[in-house]
């Protein structure tokens, strides 16, 4: 007895909610870009310069009190968090100290950091700092581009890929698919204000290239397809390709979900906003290629006509089968 | 169709041998860092008993690479400095003054006399007396212009000269300060490799980055403080002669003096002349040593060409005092007591054994040519490390177990092949990253995970291509063959375009994105090595030992 998480013999309509499908991705794009635009990211210190500490302490994390004592070094924007993990015992308690980058310095001074540990060890004589982290503004800038080159050069190169191996119109569904989870994952970093630093964008290329894996996959059989049957609605085409890699898309997505879930669960607080971005790409991404990748081909049409450029034109026994 | 020729089946199993025999430290990894260590030390220190039944501990026959533990695994520091380049043009044109003057002097019935009006920086600008003598200055200045010696550069000259009715100006040339940056840049890396290396820290990481950036990655060291402290000072030793002594840091100065402090005793300024006798450049070797009086001292040595001119000096100037300057303070002013002809001296002041020490290694790794300004900098802790590398195992070896059940419980048998050829192949991603010494980084496990999952892709879509053979195929041992033929195209296809993420990632990534990205891109070259040649090659060994007449797969 195996376990089938699909029947082998589905014949689901993908198009059937296409609207529906399609528009909701519409509607989740524009509340992506909404949330990113109203609530902006909150950015780590790699794109934006400052400097984080790490405490960690065996008393409970009081954060009212961690900034009444850095009041007084006029650091300007400070902002204390504590954090969570299943992992952490009772006499484990940390937080995360972070100072907006300050004038004139690149990276943060010794004295600053000095000052800002003496200040917490009188609120706390037990803590001490795991980690200490300061980017110039210099740095985070030249950051944000190339994070933004990444991007681009990912999507670039796939476009120039996909159109070399398949169809343009591939390509463009391909990249449309992309785009729409790449804005996705954005629009949740932004609603839920997790630190987007440069971790999160290796997550966004993850996702693209996981995505993009998945939607090759039904691009693949759907070009074989479209060779098999030439006088099919490219409708009914599509759906069976779908059909037939939705089995392999469920298992493949799901030992993958397995993976990172293990990972998001156990794998510490320090990586888990970095997993938590792939997780929730992975669940896009396969949704995406399903459901928006196909509806862009589907939308511009394709060219029927796959057999190879005829060698034995003008041959009597040529075009038997057309 | 489903037969596989002999050398082919040794050379995939060979592969994976040695693969895994690559990977086999790993599972060791204090036992053979340990070694590893015993055996460097017995390299250059000489062997003891106890650094042999060390280097003991992992045979010497075996592979001994490990994968690097990056910075947020093993805690240390790490700094990007950013060069300041300009800092040399300002010693270039000092050196190049005297000459200039002599020169100039030389024509003085060209020229009239002279005046140097800048004020250090990096252009030297002469006035001329005599304006009408400004195409002689210019010609004389042209002169003393090199040839630039580097690729680019072909045919420049190294300085630019222009004339403005009075006034000469001299700078570097483009091509010179593109040179001369360069030049300042490999020497920058070189000094602080010999620093960091003369704490003996283990394989730290010293790089260019880009135009005018060092990367520094230590492990093990406690704080970015304590590293900038090591590389951070110039350590510039100069001796200078002196002019006179007051008590004004605004002291009346020429743009050819500077004033310093004297180390010991604040409030008490000397002004000394700017161009250097000799400098710390010439030293061939300092040691810190005791003086007549007990007290901690540093000796030091010249080569030849500073001997000389330090010998010249003495003999000249005896009688009056001259400056020993370290980074623009002075340590002390000795007046020269007679000619002193072999190069060599000492440097007494309040030292402390660690300061004499301390001195004397900065001066034997030589100053840094331009100051460091500091970009980024982190310091991750030990424990922080720890805990990550206990978290990312627990979750590895759970995602595993996770993995391993859900591919059996899917396909069966082939689920079990499967699930091998995983094992192989997270063995073979480390055997790799052994093997090109790659550094693992926290993401980097997360890629490993993540390739867990994705490894079985090129595995579920043979499988599933299989099921679909097997409807309408004639007999299994055609499906198997259709299987692996039809799903070999989105396999390449699917894996390519995630190769060419990783590419890109690795390209454009730093730090812990670039060891996410090398383990992502071997994770795709084992798992399409393992899906396409191991799997397969398991499979038609079964099949070929059994001959069964049905698959269920």
């Amino acid at each position: 007895m195996r376990l089938r998480l699909v029947r082998d013999d589905t014949d689901y309509d993908f198009f059937k909610y296409a609207k529906t499908t399609f528009g909701a991705s519409c509607v989740a794009m524009v509340l992506s870009v909404l949330a990113w635009a109203v609530m902006g990211l909150n950015f780590g210190i790699d794109f934006q310069g400052g400097t984080t500490i790490r405490t960690q302490s065996e008393q409970s994390v009081d954060v009212a009190a961690y900034r009444a004592a850095m009041e007084p070094l006029g650091l300007g924007d400070v902002a204390i968090s504590e954090i969570f993990d299943p992992s952490f015992g009772e006499d484990r308690n940390a937080a995360m100290v972070r100072i907006q980058a300050q004038d004139g310095t690149e990276s943060v001074t010794p004295e600053t950091i000095a000052a800002v540990e003496e200040a917490l060890q009188q609120v706390d004589p037990s803590i001490t700092f795991p980690s200490v982290e300061s980017v110039g503004p210099k740095v985070s800038g030249e950051l944000i581009q190339t994070a933004f080159l990444a991007v681009a050069a990912s999507l670039g190169a796939i476009l120039i890929y996909i159109w070399l191996r398949f169809e343009w119109q591939f390509s463009l569904g391909a990249v449309v698919a992309l785009f729409h989870d790449v804005i996705l994952t954005i629009g949740i970093f932004a609603l839920l204000q997790i630190r987007f630093d440069l971790a999160t964008i290796a997550a966004i290329l993850t996702i693209i290239g996981y995505s993009i894996n998945d939607t090759v996959v039904i691009f693949d059989r759907l070009r074989e397809n479209l060779i098999k049957w030439k006088q099919r609605p490219l409708r009914d085409v599509m759906n069976l390709s779908v059909n037939e890699t939705l089995s392999r898309t469920v298992m493949t997505s799901g030992t993958t979900l397995i993976a990172l879930i293990a990972l998001l669960v156990l794998g510490g607080d320090v990586i888990r906003s970095f997993v938590f971005a792939i997780t929730w790409g992975i669940v896009v991404g396969t949704y995406s290629s399903v459901f928006v990748a196909k509806n862009v081909v589907l939308f511009l049409g394709v060219k029927r006509d796959w057999s190879k450029p005829d060698k034995t034109e003008g041959n009597q026994f040529a075009n038997i089968d057309s | 169709m489903l037969h596989i020729p002999l050398w082919r089946r040794i050379l995939i199993w060979s592969l994976v041998a040695i693969g895994l025999l690559l990977a086999l430290p790993n599972a060791f990894y204090s036992r053979v860092e340990r070694s590893n260590d015993a055996r460097a030390a017995i390299e250059t220190l000489g062997a003891t008993p106890e650094r042999r039944d060390e280097a003991g501990l992992w045979p010497s026959w075996l592979p001994s690479g490990l994968v690097n533990l990056g910075l947020d695994l093993r805690g240390g520091a790490h700094l990007l400095a950013e060069v300041q380049v300009e800092d040399v043009y300002e010693g270039r044109m000092d050196g190049l003054w005297p000459e200039l003057r002599d020169a100039l002097r030389d024509a003085r019935d060209a020229v009239g006399t002279i005046r140097r009006v800048d004020q250090g920086g990096d252009a030297i600008v002469v006035r001329l007396s005599d304006p009408s003598g400004m195409p002689r200055a210019l010609e004389i200045a042209r002169g003393l212009a090199q040839p630039v010696t580097t690729l680019s550069g072909v045919g420049s000259q190294d300085l630019d000269v222009a004339g403005d009715g009075d006034e000469l100006t001299i700078r570097l040339s483009e091509a010179e300060r593109a040179a001369t940056d360069d030049r300042t840049i490999r020497q920058s890396l070189e000094i602080i490799r010999r620093r960091v290396d003369e704490v003996g820290t283990r394989e730290p990481t010293i790089q260019r980055q880009g135009e005018d950036r060092i990367l520094i990655q230590v492990p093990g060291i406690g704080s970015a403080e304590e590293l900038k402290a090591l590389i951070g000072t110039t350590a510039q030793l100069t001796f200078n002669p002196v002019i006179s002594r007051s008590g004004d840091p605004d002291a009346s100065q020429s743009s050819r003096q500077v004033v310093y402090p004297l180390l010991d005793a604040p409030g008490t300024y000397y002004t000394l002349e700017r161009t250097p006798v000799v400098s710390g450049e010439q030293l061939v070797d300092a040691q810190p040593s005791f003086d007549q009086n007990g007290q901690p001292a540093v000796t030091f040595r010249f080569n030849p060409a500073g001997a000389r001119a330090f010998g010249d000096y003495t003999a000249e100037n005896i009688g009056s005092p001259f400056a020993i300057v370290l980074d623009e303070e002075v340590i002390s002013a000795p007046v020269i007591q007679s000619h002193i002809p072999g190069g060599s001296g000492i440097i007494t002041g309040n030292f402390t054994v660690e300061e004499s020490t301390q001195l004397a290694v900065l001066l034997r790794a030589g100053a840094l040519p331009a100051e460091l300004t500091f970009l980024e900098e982190r310091t991750i802790g030990p424990e922080l490390g720890q805990d990550s590398i206990e978290a990312g195992q627990i979750a590895c070896i759970v995602a595993f177990v996770l993995v391993l059940a859900f591919m059996w419980a899917s396909y069966g048998l082939f689920g079990v092949f499967a699930n091998i050829a995983l094992l192989i192949n997270v063995g073979l991603i480390f055997g790799l990253l052994s093997m090109i010494g790659a550094t693992l980084t926290l993401p980097g496990i997360a890629g490993i995970v993540l390739t867990i999952g994705m490894a079985v892709d090129a595995n579920v879509l043979v499988f599933e291509r299989i099921r679909e053979e097997l409807k309408t195929a004639r007999g299994p041992s055609r499906a198997i063959s259709l299987g692996y033929e039809k799903a070999l195209s989105a396999i390449v296809d699917a894996n390519i375009t995630t190769f060419i993420i990783a590419t890109i990632l690795f390209m454009l990534g730093s730090g812990p994105v670039r060891g996410f990205a090398v383990t992502l891109g071997l994770g795709i070259l084992t798992s399409v090595f393992t899906a396409i040649f191991v799997t397969r090659l398991m499979v038609v060994t079964w099949f070929d030992r059994r001959r069964p007449k049905t698959i269920e797969v």
